[in-house]
């Protein structure tokens, strides 16, 4: 029994969101894959769906697309109905509501994050059943599994803007070193009140962490040099 | 490797989709299947998870406690999640199970609660009505085959009456002076049974505390998908209260001094 | 009535050659009919107070209330026919589910009125169905504070801090201006609104009036509830006396 939608592609990835006092700080590698093969090594998921509210997109590209694109249609409504950009607590319940619904159908986890005039900066994730949990920083892809604990261990409330950019920079680079199917490079937005400023980190300058022998000892470094065989 | 927490613990198959690209709902099933394997519906599985809900009854009212971890397959994916939700002045309502369909039963129940505010006829929900009404909507949607996949508890205190009730993904529904959920229905039923039956008219409320809360420590040594957080909800003729966030103290320092599996002694 | 037997009152959807449409003056007709129903916008939330002409002796007390809740956060108080108002509660308790559904919140003020504004404002474009015979005045509290409104029979509204409708709307309308609403709690409002109804009240002309009232702000928890019995009771008291020495 194959129910594979055969070649999809799929965004294996690692993406992140962190608030902080003044804004929020979104971020995401670039890499995806159908099957092995890397269909994209610069995508950019992350997603504008309204001046101040962005997304991170993990699981189908179609999917995640498809939803983006309802919520951005829905948000250009609003926006000119109500005479107000829309709050970020808006736009992840539409977010919710479509994921939730068509959870059958979907394979869709979804980042809200942004900054309105209500609440200031917050971030919203929506993982693949269709819940909605407000959190203060949230990961999420096939990347986000490997680094639940630097980011435990890590975040602090009360960061100002750089630490939090650092932050998210080195936990997706330690994501994109450990999943195979997150990498490429680093691309980051800042949303606050005043605009969203993209922020890229290309792949060969990414953080670096330990990257030392795996195998300890000298014993390993030790080859038998050949002694030519003694010829008359 | 395989991403997807639905596939987590199931028998794997690396040599099939060894990269996990396949949706959700069409998860490769791996294990025994037999002729009529693809007559069988699919619904839904629950994804993102919480455990246990135990409640009791005592001399004041009900008593009920859920921990704040929503899981995501082995993954301690939520760690400040609120599984009690009141509901009117009467009731609380404790769930285990798909925290996407429990909320979606708090915005249901949310709309019930307006339309019977706005009506303005002097009638208030109480808690043998919510479960009622919880009842029928658990059975409907398992007739559908799509159910709300949750274990539901339903406590509260109206007219000087206690009640505590149980409904589940089926439509399944009983009441006791003691229910417990999910793992909780092996583990901490037995022990809340013997501190609880025949004495629900005279258990103060420090006792119907110190009783959840030895429950909720076993909980926490012996389930895999618990956590040492927890809330506590009363339901009395005050009306209804939900605890901080609480912690317990747990024992560990015994096992300092064991040493192998046998005949080992070093 | 000029318009009377010209032939261009007998449908919504037609025009009198000055462009105005009858049916929708007729409908103001119909609330001018009616016991009056005021809406106090005040600084920390609303009230509202009906005067409800009890036209049999026979009807139990407090029956067919006028003002009515549409969301926890929103009332409304009609004037004009009585089952009309009824069908736009019903219809705004609609919007405000609605609403709720999909953006996980309250609906704000303005954003209902709006939606009741488009629904009555339908009922004046075809000839199969007649123009609602009520104002409604809308209050409540959201994020942005209390606010109150009316909408018209023929679908326009606007926003006021002090509204009234019906039989009684002009001296009402004359005592609320004496009011400085925005510095009065909706305690105080209680009791300016029970005396304006009674004061408006003409019992030459009506025996019976019920006095209804209702409030939403900081005293109910934002929560749009019926004015407790004894608050009403010392509410009627005192508008009683103010009667008896105004004249």
């Amino acid at each position: 029994m194959n129910r594979l939608k055969s070649g999809e592609v799929n965004l294996g990835t690692s993406i992140m969101a962190v608030q902080f006092d003044r804004g929020v700080v979104i971020g995401a590698d670039s890499r995806t894959t159908t099957g092995s093969y890397i269909a994209n090594r610069v995508t950019d998921k992350l997603t504008h769906v309204h001046d101040r509210v962005y997304c991170c997109r993990s699981g189908s590209a179609a999917d995640t697309q498809a939803v983006a694109d309802i919520v951005h249609f829905y948000l250009q409504q609003y926006s000119q109905q109500s005479g107000t950009p829309p709050p970020v607590h808006i736009a992840a319940a539409v977010f919710q509501k479509l994921c939730y619904e068509n959870k059958d159908a979907l394979s869709a986890g979804i980042i809200v994050a942004g900054w309105d005039k209500d609440v200031g900066p917050s971030v919203y994730n929506i993982p693949l059943g269709g819940g909605l949990f407000r959190q203060p920083w949230a990961i999420g892809g096939s990347g986000s599994t490997y680094v639940y604990g630097y980011c435990d261990a890590t975040y602090q409330e009360g960061w100002g803007r750089d630490e939090t950019v650092n932050f998210v920079k080195n936990t997706l680079s330690l994501a994109m070193s450990r999943d195979g199917s997150s990498g490429g490079v680093i691309r980051m937005c800042v949303i606050t009140e005043e605009g969203v400023e993209r922020l890229f980190v290309p792949g060969d300058q990414l953080p670096k962490f330990w990257e030392g022998r795996e195998v300890l000892g000298a014993a390993a470094k030790k080859v038998l040099e050949p002694v030519p065989m003694a010829v008359e | 490797m395989d991403h997807f927490p639905t596939n987590w613990g199931r028998p794997r198959n690396d040599a099939y989709d060894a990269y996990g690209t396949h949706p959700i709902p069409q998860r490769p099933y791996n294990g025994h299947q037999d002729a009529f394997a693809d007559a069988v519906q699919r619904t839904q599985q629950p994804i993102v998870t919480g455990t246990s809900v135990l409640a009791i009854k005592y001399k004041d009212g009900i008593m009920m406690a859920a921990d704040n971890l929503a899981s995501y397959g082995s993954l301690a994916r939520f760690k400040d999640v609120q599984r009690l939700h009141p509901v009117g002045q009467y009731t609380v309502l404790g769930a285990g199970g798909d925290m996407s369909d429990f909320q979606y039963i708090q915005h249901m129940l949310e709309q019930l609660s307006i339309d019977e505010f706005t009506c303005q006829d002097g009638h208030n929900l109480g808690p043998a009505e919510i479960h009622e009404y919880m009842s029928h909507v658990m059975y409907a949607r398992r007739s559908k085959m799509n159910p709300l996949w949750n274990s539901l508890i339903v406590g509260g205190y109206k007219d000087g009456k206690r009640f505590l009730s149980y409904v589940d993904l089926l439509g399944t529904t009983y009441s006791a002076s003691t229910l417990a959920t999910g793992y909780g229905a092996y583990i901490a039923q037995p022990l809340l049974r013997k501190a609880v039956e025949g004495r629900e008219d005279v258990l103060t409320e420090e006792e119907a505390r110190k009783i959840i809360e030895d429950s909720m420590r076993v909980l926490f040594y012996r389930d895999a998908r618990s956590l040492n957080k927890f809330q506590i909800a009363t339901v009395t003729s005050v009306g209804v209260n939900i605890s901080e966030s609480i912690q317990l103290d747990t024992s560990w320092s015994f096992a300092e001094g064991i040493r192998g599996y046998g005949a080992q002694t070093q | 009535m000029t318009s009377i037997g010209t032939g261009y009152d007998l449908s919504a959807s037609t025009y009198s050659p000055d462009g105005r449409i009858f049916q929708v003056e007729y409908a103001n007709k119909a609330v001018e009919n009616s016991g009056t129903a005021i809406g106090l916008r005040v600084k920390d939330g609303v009230v509202f107070a009906v005067e409800k002409l009890v036209h049999s002796k026979l009807l139990v007390p407090g029956a067919n209330r006028r003002i009515q809740s549409v969301d926890r956060h929103i009332g409304l108080a009609t004037a004009g026919l009585l089952a009309d108002g009824r069908n736009i509660s019903n219809r705004a308790r609609a919007e405000a589910n609605d609403f709720r559904e999909l953006h996980r919140s309250g609906i704000p003020l303005k954003e209902m009125t709006s939606r009741i504004g488009q629904y009555v404002q339908v009922y004046t474009l075809y000839s199969s169905v007649r123009p609602f015979g009520i104002s409604t005045i809308v209050g409540g509290v959201d994020k942005d504070g209390p606010s109150l409104y009316i909408i018209e029979p023929s679908g326009v509204y606007f926003g006021y801090h002090g509204a009234a409708v019906g039989k009684g709307r002009q001296l009402a309308k004359t005592e609320l201006e004496k009011l400085k609403l925005q510095e009065m709690s909706t305690r105080e409002a209680v009791l300016e609104a029970a005396r304006i109804i009674y004061l408006v009240h003409d019992d030459a002309k009506e025996k019976e009036f019920e006095l209804e009232m209702s409030w939403i702000g900081d005293e109910t928890n934002g929560l749009h509830l019926a004015v407790p019995k004894d608050l009403l009771d010392e509410a009627e008291q005192k508008a009683k006396e103010a009667l008896e020495t105004f004249e």
